[in-house]
Formats: structure tokens, C-alpha cells, sequence
């Protein structure tokens, strides 16, 4: 790809085509932008605002932003990133995110992108809550403590795999994620651990049944390197083979 | 078997003495005495006031989480609950055996664990005790002491207990809280660097387990009698056998005998504990009481641990630690060998053959093999059974169809042995304890006799000497009458 189109990001002259976003062409050009509920391999969906940069001194959701000529984008001042930060807290605080317990540490993007923004506590008080896990599925396991309604599984059960299996339900505090059942129950939906869904979640409340642990400490993606060296698990998974969705981005 | 120390009949006309906290546990725990008016001891206990709710809240989790989740139960030999759980996962998957990689693998695992959590509790929490008297100055007695009087001592320690963690490290992935262990079998086996990395040192730590193991004998024979009779008490013991009578730490049937080494039973599947090992519970404990079931709860209590592994034990596999059981269980007279403080003669024996057990183990051609774990069909329920470096520990579990736990059990060295901690301090409160005014000395003397059963225990209480502890004294009628206690700082000073 080939273009004579530039912005400014930290300095650096970043190319891109007409009609591409800002995070887009900063990946394409080997820059990391942190993110948790974009795919470069989907629609742009800006809803975790993880991605947010400085563009000629407004905050803007990179993932969804137009890129034009003339931007000027901080992506790496630490008043940036102590926004990115602040939003990974809360994000960490309204859930029960427990690292050490969990199957996708290490795999996780939610930690990754934690560890990258040098965030070493959470800092608001947890709020602890209630939740509990949908083990009803014979092969596959939903938990909801780890869920951060990042919309991947409703977009990509959506768009790619026809089924609709996943929605985003309530508002505001009381969002949560549901499946499309009679029962509410994930184990009575279309759901199938071969769909393309089941491999989209960034953190580790989509996982496969009766896997635990398997891949030693040592191994896993985000073991020996940062992502913003390594990328994204899902973008991982589907490298080899870009998915061409419809929608209504498109 | 249970002494009258127990309960007192009149408790309400006797002096209360509290000392508060005794230790962390996971928690913490304390230790009550009754004093008459003629100022005999009329009851001891010691409670552990831990609830740490595992058993509940792994309820309603997914079975292939529990060795990495369980584990979490304990920071010094988490590898004991990792492995127990994944040996009753290994049930639940319907793996009936272990591929040889995963079976040496997880041995290996566990010696460097129990190799580690032995030297900690010799050689950073109890040679203070025993190499500067019980009642030494508290500014010295503790592992600064031993630094500045012994530093080629407290070097080996730190260096034995590194080496451990570098097993555990490199076989389950991290230090503490490693993944290595899962249901069916492990998930890495080890290459030959790694190998090589260990086998550089090990002859070394073989040496080192020697010298401190001498080092003990050294002082234990120097006091002999003192040392032979200090908490001592008459128990049933319970460890794991080998199928041949061997020690064994990781995998085998249990074998009981009674105080004058008669066999209770032997070799028993332990998948049916529950048919011979019951709990009794007691209104002024947090924790259970376990007992042999055919002895009934009065007689039925046991210990478990290095003590019991290595009295109950026909032989030991590796050459040097077998001739130092055989030393060992001469003192015994054709009996078991009952001393409390046995327990740190027999923990370095123990010492010892982990880590030539460790030097064998790395010459095996399995250790680098690729057939890591065996599946079969998903069963209902589980049970894993290790000796830890404290004792017996049992983990149970129930699932249901979907995986999910729906019902646990653990039964941990520490509970094993309550009685006997309790038979243990009420002996040592008889013997120390009874008449006297209030010191230091004597308080350590109750921490002395704990400390020689669990490291879990004692970690805290001689955490350099820095255990908070307050003895209170107080009059028939509840007035306190003196008060000891001892700072986070290690001071100690009369408060009233």
C-alpha cells in the first residue's frame, strides 16, 4: 500500500490511505496504539476509549477517528497515557478481574494493556461485585466477572457467524452481556465453541471447557514481551486469515 | 490419650493467660493457659483462628481451575495444595495413571518444595532456638543472630531454600504459585539446559543437608534428656507409604501406628479416607480435630509430618538418608520415636534425602520426554492425598455434570496435628509454666514446642523476631495482674 498522505504522531510521519482510521494506519505503520475493544480484523466499534490520543489538542477515540493530513496525534505523553490508565482502572474496579487465578493471564489484553500504561494499582476502591459464571454451555464457559463489554462476541457473532448469540443488555452500571435463549442460558443458544466468536474476547470470559492452564508460564503471548511488540491475542488468531465482515460500518 | 489439661472444671476461679497472637496461620492463632491458686497449669489450649473459607468459595468454580486456585491457600509450600488438588483433578479426568514424564516431573516438583520449606524452617525460624538457647536474649535470638554468629550457617540456609525454589521455578514456571501441575498430568516438560542448570549445584546441596543435619545432632545430644523430654508426648502417627514400605512423600497408601509402633492399619487406599479418618469439632476451636475412626475420638488422634513419615517409614530409598534414620530410630528403643523436638531431626533427614532424591531424579531420561498427560472419561468426584512438608494433606472434590465444584473437603497438615499441638504446649505449660512469674524465656518455651510441628505456625512467630505477642496474668477475679508483651520490634517490656 502506497500513499503520499500523512500525520504526525509523536513526531513521526505515519501514511495512510483516504478513508482509514487513525489507529489503523498507526498499526499498519508498526506504531501501538493500546486498545482493548478494536480489531484491526473488524469494524471499529469505540467504546472502551482505550485508544484515546491527543489530535491537535482534543481527545479523540482513535479506532473510529478519520485519519487527515495535518494531524498532529500524542499517543505516548504521560497525560495521555494517564488517561488510558484511569480508564483501565475503573475498568478493573467494576469487575472482579483476579489475575492470579485466571486461565487467560498472561494471554490477557486487559493486562497487557495495564502493564502497558505502567498501571500498578487500581486505585479506585473495587466495587466488588456479584457475579457469577454460565457453565451451561458442554464445551464452552462464560464469566461474568471478566467481562468488559467490549462488544467483540456480540459484533462478531453478529456479523460473521449469523447467529446473534450475544447482546449487550441494560444501561449504564447494570449493563451486562446476554445470550439469545429461551432460558438466558449460554449452553441453550446457537452457540458452538467452533464460531468465530468464541475466539474475539480479549480477556478471559469466553473460554473453552475443561482447559486449564495448559500453556506454561513462560510461553504465553504477553510473557516475555510487551504488546506493544507482540500485538493483540485476537489479532493473533485470525493473522493468517483476515476476516471480511459486513455491517453497518461498511 | 488426651490429657486432662483440656478443660478445667472451675475455669471461671483460675488466672486466664492469653497469648495473643500467637502466629499467622494464614491467620492467626493464640494460646490460652489456667492457672490455679497454687498457680498449677488447669488447662491449655491452642486456637487457630483462621477461616479461610476455601472449602466454600471453590464451590461453584470449574474443576480444571483448582491447582492453580487452591494453591493460593498457602504461601510457603503452595506446591503441596497444587499437587494434591491435581491429583484429585487426575481422578476427575479419569487419568487412572500418570504418563512417567508427569509422574517424575511432579516428584521432582514436590522434593524441591519440601527441600525448600525444610531448610526455611531449620535454618531461618528454628536454629535460633536451638543453637542460642530457648531463652537466649530475643535481640539476638533470631536469624540476624545467626547471621552475625554462624554467617556460613544462615548462607547455606538462604542458599539450600533458593536452590528449592529453583526446582519449583523451573518445573512449574514461577517460585511461588507456579501452573506445572495440571489435571491428567503436567503442562511442560524440562529441557536439557534446565538440567544442566540443576545439576550443577545439587551435589553441593547434598553436602549442606549433611552439615545441618549434623549441626542438629551436635546440639540435640548435647542436651539430650532435655531435648528428648521437652513437649513430649505419646501419640498414634499416620504418614504415606511406599507400596514396598519406603518413605514416600508423593504418591501411596497410608500407614498408622499406635504409640508403641503397632500397626494400626496400613497401606490403605486413601481415596476412602473418610472410612477410617473422622473430625470431631469443639466449641472453643476454629479447627477440627481428625481422628482415627476405629480408635474413637479420646484415643484416635495422631501426628502427622516429618516425625511420623520417618518413624513410620521401613526405609529410605537414597543411601545417606537411610543411615540417618537408622541413627535416628535407634533412640527410640524399639518404639517410636515420640520427642517433639524429633521432629526437626527427622525434618533434616528428610532434608537430606529430597535433595539426593532431587540428584537421582535429574539423571532420569524422563524428565525430558513429551507425553505429558492421560485423559479418560470425566468422573464425579476426586481425591489427592501428598504428604506436604507438614503432613498428610487431603483434598476432595464433587462435580457435577457441567464441571463445576459442588462440594470440597480439605483436611491440611496443621489440622492433623491440632491435638497434638495442643497435647504438646499443655506438656510443656506443666513442665515450664507452672508456678512461675511471667518471662520472655517462658513464653518462648510454648512457641518452641508449636514451631517443631508446623512452619505455617512458627514462620510468623519468629519472623526475626518480630511476632507481636501480649501474656496477660490476670487474678480470680478477671483483674489483670501482669502483662508482658513483645513489639513488632522484637522489645519486650512489662506494660503494667
Amino acid at each position: 500500500m502506497s500513499t503520499d498522505k500523512t500525520f504526525r504522531m509523536d513526531g513521526k510521519a505515519i501514511p495512510f490511505e483516504a478513508g482509514e482510521t487513525v489507529m489503523d494506519a498507526a498499526l499498519r505503520a508498526g506504531e501501538y496504539i493500546p486498545h482493548l475493544c478494536h480489531n484491526p480484523n473488524f469494524p471499529p466499534h469505540g467504546s472502551c476509549r482505550v485508544c484515546v490520543v491527543d489530535v491537535n489538542g482534543k481527545h479523540m477515540c482513535s479506532c473510529t477517528l478519520e485519519a487527515a493530513e495535518h494531524m498532529e496525534v500524542d499517543n505516548s505523553s504521560d497525560a495521555i497515557i494517564d488517561k488510558r490508565r484511569t480508564l483501565l482502572q475503573m475498568l478493573f474496579v467494576e469487575g472482579n478481574h483476579t489475575c492470579p487465578a485466571c486461565e487467560k493471564s498472561g494471554d490477557c489484553q486487559l493486562q497487557a494493556v495495564a502493564y502497558h500504561t505502567r498501571m500498578l494499582s487500581p486505585h479506585f476502591t473495587h466495587f466488588f461485585p456479584k457475579r457469577s459464571i454460565d457453565p451451561s454451555h458442554p464445551d464452552m464457559m462464560f464469566y461474568y466477572n471478566r467481562c468488559i463489554l467490549c462488544g467483540l462476541c456480540v459484533r462478531v457473532s453478529r456479523d460473521v457467524d449469523k447467529k446473534s448469540v450475544f447482546a449487550i443488555s441494560g444501561r449504564g452500571i447494570d449493563s451486562r452481556l446476554v445470550f439469545n435463549s429461551p432460558s438466558g442460558k449460554l449452553g441453550d443458544s446457537d452457540f458452538s465453541a467452533t464460531d468465530e466468536a468464541a475466539k474475539v474476547c480479549p480477556v478471559g470470559a469466553i473460554l473453552p471447557k475443561h482447559v486449564g492452564y495448559e500453556t506454561p508460564i513462560g510461553q504465553r503471548l504477553y510473557d516475555n514481551k510487551p504488546i506493544s511488540v507482540v500485538g493483540d491475542t485476537i489479532a493473533k488468531n485470525h493473522s493468517e486469515k483476515p476476516v471480511v465482515i459486513g455491517g453497518p460500518h461498511e | 490419650m488426651t490429657s486432662a489439661l483440656e478443660t478445667a472444671d472451675n475455669p471461671q476461679d483460675m488466672k486466664r493467660i492469653v497469648i495473643e497472637p500467637l502466629t499467622r496461620v494464614e491467620g492467626h492463632g493464640k494460646v490460652t493457659l489456667l492457672q490455679g491458686s497454687n498457680r498449677s497449669i488447669q488447662q491449655a489450649r491452642l486456637h487457630i483462628t483462621e477461616f479461610r473459607g476455601f472449602e466454600k468459595f471453590i464451590q461453584g468454580r470449574p474443576y480444571w481451575e483448582l491447582p492453580v486456585l487452591v494453591q493460593r491457600l498457602c504461601g510457603i509450600c503452595p506446591v503441596s495444595h497444587h499437587l494434591a488438588a491435581a491429583k484429585a483433578t487426575d481422578m476427575i479426568v479419569g487419568a487412572s495413571e500418570l504418563t512417567p514424564t508427569a509422574e517424575k516431573i511432579r516428584r521432582l516438583m514436590h522434593f524441591g518444595q519440601t527441600l525448600q520449606s525444610h531448610a526455611l524452617h531449620f535454618f531461618h525460624l528454628c536454629s535460633p532456638d536451638l543453637l542460642f538457647g530457648f531463652d537466649d536474649d530475643i535481640r539476638h535470638r533470631n536469624i540476624v543472630g545467626i547471621i552475625e554468629d554462624s554467617p556460613e550457617i544462615a548462607r547455606q540456609g538462604v542458599l539450600l531454600r533458593k536452590y528449592g525454589q529453583e526446582v519449583i521455578r523451573i518445573t512449574s514456571g514461577k517460585r511461588i504459585h507456579g501452573t506445572g501441575a495440571i489435571p491428567g498430568g503436567i503442562n511442560k516438560s524440562l529441557t536439557q539446559k534446565e538440567i544442566r542448570y540443576l545439576q550443577g549445584d545439587i551435589g553441593q546441596m547434598i553436602a549442606w543437608s549433611q552439615g545441618a543435619l549434623e549441626l542438629l545432632k551436635k546440639v540435640f545430644f548435647e542436651h539430650y534428656n532435655y531435648h528428648l523430654g521437652f513437649g513430649s508426648i505419646e501419640s498414634n502417627m499416620m504418614s504415606m507409604i511406599r507400596a514396598d514400605g519406603a518413605f514416600e512423600l508423593y504418591h501411596g497408601g497410608l500407614r498408622a501406628r499406635d504409640r508403641n509402633g503397632e500397626s494400626i492399619f496400613d497401606h490403605n487406599d486413601y481415596r476412602n479416607y473418610d472410612q477410617y479418618i473422622r473430625e470431631s469439632v469443639k466449641d472453643w476451636s476454629y479447627m477440627k480435630f481428625p481422628f482415627i475412626s476405629a480408635l474413637g475420638q479420646e484415643n484416635g488422634w495422631y501426628r502427622v509430618g516429618p516425625l511420623a513419615r520417618v518413624n513410620n517409614c521401613d526405609f529410605f530409598s537414597t543411601p545417606l538418608a537411610e543411615e540417618a534414620r537408622k541413627e535416628f530410630i535407634a533412640i527410640g528403643d524399639g518404639k517410636p520415636v515420640q520427642s517433639t523436638l524429633g521432629y526437626h531431626w527427622a525434618r533434616l533427614i528428610e532434608l537430606l534425602h529430597c535433595a539426593e532424591a532431587i540428584a537421582e531424579l535429574l539423571g532420569d531420561r524422563d524428565l525430558v520426554g513429551k507425553e505429558l498427560r492421560n485423559m479418560g472419561n470425566l468422573q464425579s468426584s476426586g481425591t489427592g492425598v501428598i504428604e506436604a512438608p507438614r503432613g498428610t494433606l487431603f483434598h476432595h472434590y464433587e462435580i457435577d455434570e457441567l464441571g463445576i465444584v459442588t462440594k470440597a473437603s480439605l483436611i491440611v497438615s496443621t489440622t492433623n496435628n491440632n491435638q497434638a499441638m495442643n497435647e504438646s504446649i499443655r506438656k510443656v505449660a506443666n513442665q515450664y509454666l507452672d508456678g512461675h512469674r511471667l518471662t520472655e524465656a517462658l513464653l518462648n518455651q510454648v512457641e518452641v514446642a508449636i514451631r517443631a510441628y508446623d512452619p505455617c505456625l512458627s514462620c510468623a512467630t519468629h519472623a526475626i523476631g518480630k511476632m507481636p505477642m501480649e501474656l496477660n496474668l490476670c487474678d480470680d477475679d478477671g483483674e489483670l495482674i501482669d502483662r508482658l508483651e513483645k513489639r513488632a520490634d522484637g522489645r519486650i517490656s512489662r506494660t503494667i
